[in-house]
């Protein structure tokens, strides 16, 4: 049986980069969406620490990842020797794209063009 | 207090599956921010899932729980410490302290401790030049046993100084923390390998090596005092190129006024480059 897709949120909870409105806005419709996800507080800490889930979430099958520029996330899971495969990973920029964007690929909605990094 | 790798997880689950009546759409929305601001990682478990306990720690399942659950329950194997608890009729605020409460009871670290900002490197980019190891003040960077360079002790990295980043030739070191791109993780583009001749400007505001030049200015320095006896001048002269090399850099005050020596700084280089070649 395939692994089911899962969503990882980062709140980036210790630094003001992350538009407020976009993060408070992704936040609430994954809330409201009726779908299982992990919401963290913030990426940067957990790889500092190693923290073990995410070795979990990059060995576990399509993930969706709602945090900052994908080259930045790809290498802080690297960081926590937790590399992320190079397929069935969707990384969502909060800091470049819109709300809707990020909520419309973490959710499926189709949408044009969207500025996340894409490999499936 | 600074992280330390591999520190014991306290995590909360926020159970809505079989068993569990769904929290209001508003209070798990505000339930949500409440926690991410302290600092905790929550998982949401909806309709048909399933409390995954593959990740040793603690885990806090909070639910509006049709029966009566154990306080405390082990997952198969051992390696989760199950804590549930009943929500039913507790506002967002309660919630919230139920949740610092049992993380308290446990002895679990409290989150939100640190800053996480420390380097991370591109490796696709990093050529393993050893710039940022010589360059860095703080001993953040080490070699691994395969001789590549690593970021060796990251709580020892300055908050909010992104220099190492400035003087890599290959742009190959990002904080994410970071204001502006690329050094924020955004892709790197041909204008930033300007970056390239930035560091080639440094090198030159500084006479070539930097430690050399400061060296240099400073032996400068002293030659025109003992000539002109003019401690003052001297004084302004080293503020100067200092600040040039702060502002060029982006270094906060703090980190300029903790500098280790240069003797120093070329013996920890020269010991990591010789491992490296070893």
């Amino acid at each position: 049986m395939s692994n089911p897709l899962r969503i990882l949120y980062c709140h980036c909870a210790y630094a003001q980069v992350v538009p407020p409105e976009v993060k408070q806005a992704v936040l609430q419709k994954l809330a409201e969406s009726g779908v299982a996800f992990d919401a963290v507080a913030d990426l940067c800490e957990m790889s500092a620490k190693r923290d073990p889930m995410l070795a979990q979430l990059a060995s576990g099958g399509p993930v969706k990842i709602a945090a900052c520029y994908p080259r930045a996330v790809r290498w802080l899971f690297n960081a926590a020797d937790a590399p992320l495969p190079a397929e069935r990973v969707e990384i969502c920029n909060m800091r470049a794209e819109t709300a809707e964007q990020v909520v419309d690929a973490l959710l499926g909605t189709p949408q044009a063009a969207p500025a996340s990094e894409v490999s499936t | 207090m600074k992280p330390e790798a591999k520190a014991p997880v306290f995590r909360v689950a926020l159970y809505e599956g079989a068993g569990s009546r769904p929290l209001v759409a508003a209070d798990r929305a505000q339930l949500l921010v409440a926690l991410l601001e302290k600092g905790y990682a929550v998982t949401c478990i909806r309709s048909g899932g399933a409390i995954n306990s593959s990740v040793a720690g603690r885990l806090l399942v909070l639910g509006r729980f049709d029966e009566k659950k154990p306080l405390e329950a082990e997952s198969e194997g051992g390696a989760v410490q199950l804590h549930f608890r009943q929500v039913e009729g507790m506002d967002v605020p309660q919630m919230a302290q139920l949740v610092e409460q049992v993380r308290d009871d446990s002895k679990a670290p409290k989150p939100m401790s640190w800053k996480p900002w420390f380097p991370v490197i591109d490796y696709s980019r990093c050529t393993n030049c050893m710039q940022c190891l010589s360059f860095c003040l703080f001993d953040v960077y080490g070699v691994s046993g395969e001789g590549k360079i690593k970021v060796q002790k990251a709580p020892n990295c300055k908050t909010d100084c992104p220099a190492c980043s400035r003087v890599c030739p290959e742009v190959a070191i990002l904080f994410p923390k970071y204001k502006g791109g690329p050094i924020n993780g955004d892709e790197v583009k041909a204008e930033d390998m300007q970056r390239e001749k930035m560091k080639v400007d440094i090198s030159a505001l500084l006479g070539g090596d930097i430690y050399a030049a400061l060296r240099q200015r400073s032996d400068g320095a002293k030659a025109r005092f003992a000539k002109e006896r003019d401690e003052k001048r001297a004084l302004e002269e080293r503020k100067k190129c200092l600040a040039k090399l702060q502002e060029a850099l982006d270094i906060p005050a703090e980190v300029m006024n903790a500098l280790p020596t240069a003797d120093f700084i070329r013996d920890r280089t020269a010991a990591a480059v010789a491992r490296a070649e070893e």
